[in-house]
């Protein structure tokens, strides 16, 4: 484990010139992942900029019904638990709740969540010569090994990783905004474009630029709060990462779906979102055969390996599983 | 030496080992392996005394977010007593309690923050302190195993784990303890099932958690616990 220079950023202004000014620099916020990375030896920062203290930290309704505004140094428990994300986004506080731990979520914040890194063990493990993510152009050791928790869809042959996060499915799902800001300014980053796929850069997780600070997560109105599920199917029932899962959002009203909003976790580089299954589902009632034409919909195209072919067949169950409940939820 | 979870002194085959045991008698395993390591005979100190024992004096260090430093001045509120130190930048809040401080109680078991058997109460709330920096707590009221007796008398619920033999080998006991006084907090011991799930944080391998949550539901159901509905 390297030893690194350590500064506390006192407000937003200093963290940006701390991170310009510093070669090999890092934001700490939570530190549950980078300094788990950081002593696996994958992340080698020279400088760490504590940001815990610059506040960031609140959970407010924005004016005229416009939505939530999340700070993006909120706790994942304070976020779980507060009453606004509970009776209004209830998939994200499901969502939060079913990752990690109560410790983990104590200290783990949203906008570290949203960097979170995979949990693919050849990222993780330097032991393992071979990961395009940790080490362009040294080759993806899960495409031939032992790849059970890969992804089915979305992937290249530069790499197979999925992002291991609950919330960052939910999010999806909300539709949230991202507001970053950065040396040119602030700018806002819808959920769907946050995330990227590896395509031929899988070093990069993200649409983040260098130098660039989360500070907030903006979530739209929910329409309808009711119709909404978070399905985690993982290997045992508590502190595991999902296998898949999937948000579910409708929007329900005369027993007619108004709207449908999915998105799958674990199956991508990224939350799988698909317009086009969603879309099946509008203006219509909701029963079995509507959930199963979406499912295969949404998984056209999947493509599975060696040891996780199980994911195509759970992935489409756990769609026809989420969408079932959510639309009986009464 | 082989991983052992406990603190005291285990057997070993070693003759020339035990005769030094005997010598150094009475001591614990782990203020042995001090004294071996300040004669010179094992190679490395932990990394987290090194502030302390570092023959350079340490670079005046940043007071607000002026310049990044290496090793860090802060000031640590541990169990109701103040500390203020040095120490390496990268020092965890864990290394810092055990290495530092000489507080063991906290164990260090997988170091990633996966078994729980660091977990700690900052500011009441339960974290894995294997995964913060200790410098990053300055002004938090920590709360560790050894925070939770009063006046050498055990609390409430050690009392409930030891009368329901809550543990075996006793190395996750500590986080398992610290975790549950802020489940009990937080209003999760409820049932069974609300206790396993906020537990889950917390590995036990020695698979006493009936043992556990019976300890749990216990102390739940004798005393009523503030801030919960």
């Amino acid at each position: 484990m390297n030893n690194f220079a350590y500064v506390r950023a006192n407000d937003v202004d200093s963290a940006l010139a701390l991170i310009r000014s510093r070669p090999k620099a890092r934001f700490l916020a939570g530190g549950t992942n980078l300094l788990d990375l950081w002593k696996m030896g994958v992340e080698q920062p020279q400088t760490v900029i504590d940001i815990s203290r610059l506040g960031l930290t609140d959970i407010a309704a924005r004016p005229d019904g416009t939505g939530l505004r999340i700070g993006a140094l909120a706790r994942n428990s304070d976020v779980a638990g507060h009453p606004l994300v509970v009776n209004q986004y209830p998939v994200l506080s499901r969502a939060l709740l079913s990752g990690a731990s109560p410790q983990l979520r104590n200290a783990a914040t949203v906008g570290g969540n949203l960097m979170q890194r995979t949990r693919c063990p050849y990222f993780y493990d330097p032991a393992f010569p071979s990961c395009n993510k940790r080490n362009p152009g040294s080759g993806c050791g899960a495409l031939n090994g032992y790849n059970r928790n890969h992804a089915i869809l979305g992937h290249s042959d530069q790499c197979i990783a999925t992002n291991p996060s609950d919330m960052n499915v939910a999010m999806a799902a909300l539709e949230a905004q991202i507001r970053v800001i950065g040396p040119d300014g602030e700018r806002v980053i819808p959920m769907g474009e946050f995330h990227r796929l590896p395509e031929d850069h899988p070093e990069l997780d993200t649409t983040l630029q260098p130098n660039e600070l989360i500070t907030a997560v903006d979530l739209p109105p929910m329409a309808d709060t009711k119709h909404a599920v978070y399905l985690k199917v993982r290997d045992r029932s508590l502190y595991a990462f999902a296998l898949v899962s999937v948000a579910a959002c409708l929007a329900i009203e005369n027993g007619v779906i108004g709207s449908a909003r999915i998105a799958l976790g674990g199956v991508a580089h990224k939350p799988w979102r698909v317009p086009e299954a969603e879309a099946l589902m509008q203006g219509v009632s909701p029963d079995h055969s509507i959930f199963e034409r979406v499912a295969d919909r949404f998984l056209h195209g999947a493509y599975a390996y060696r040891y996780n072919r199980f994911k195509l067949t759970l992935a489409r169950r756990s769609i026809v599983r989420a969408l079932t409940v959510a639309a009986a939820a009464s | 030496m082989a991983v052992h979870p406990s603190d005291e002194p285990t057997p070993d085959s070693g003759d020339a080992l035990e005769d030094l045991l005997k010598q150094l008698s009475p001591t614990s395993r782990r203020t042995f392996l001090r004294r071996l390591a300040s004669a010179g005979v094992t190679a490395a100190l932990p990394a987290t005394v090194l502030a302390e024992t570092s023959p350079e004096p340490p670079k005046p260090a940043p007071s607000s977010s002026a310049t990044p430093a290496s090793v860090v001045p802060a000031t640590l509120e541990v169990n109701g007593k103040s500390y203020p130190i040095e120490v390496e930048a990268r020092t965890t809040l864990l290394d810092f309690l055990r290495e530092s401080l000489g507080l063991t109680g906290s164990k260090k078991g997988c170091d990633h923050g996966q078994c729980g058997a660091c977990t700690v109460l900052v500011n009441g709330r339960r974290i894995n302190s294997c995964l913060t920096l200790a410098v990053m707590h300055e002004g938090d009221k920590i709360t560790t195993v050894e925070g939770l007796a009063q006046d050498g008398q055990l609390s409430l619920l050690q009392d409930a784990f030891i009368r329901h033999d809550a543990f075996q080998c006793g190395f996750c006991t500590a986080g398992q303890l610290c975790s549950a006084a802020a489940c009990l907090n937080e209003g999760h011991a409820n049932s069974e099932g609300e206790i396993r799930e906020w537990m889950s944080g917390n590995l036990c391998r020695c698979g006493a958690y009936p043992n556990i949550v019976a300890a749990i539901q216990e102390f739940h159901q004798q005393t009523p616990v503030a801030g919960q509905s």
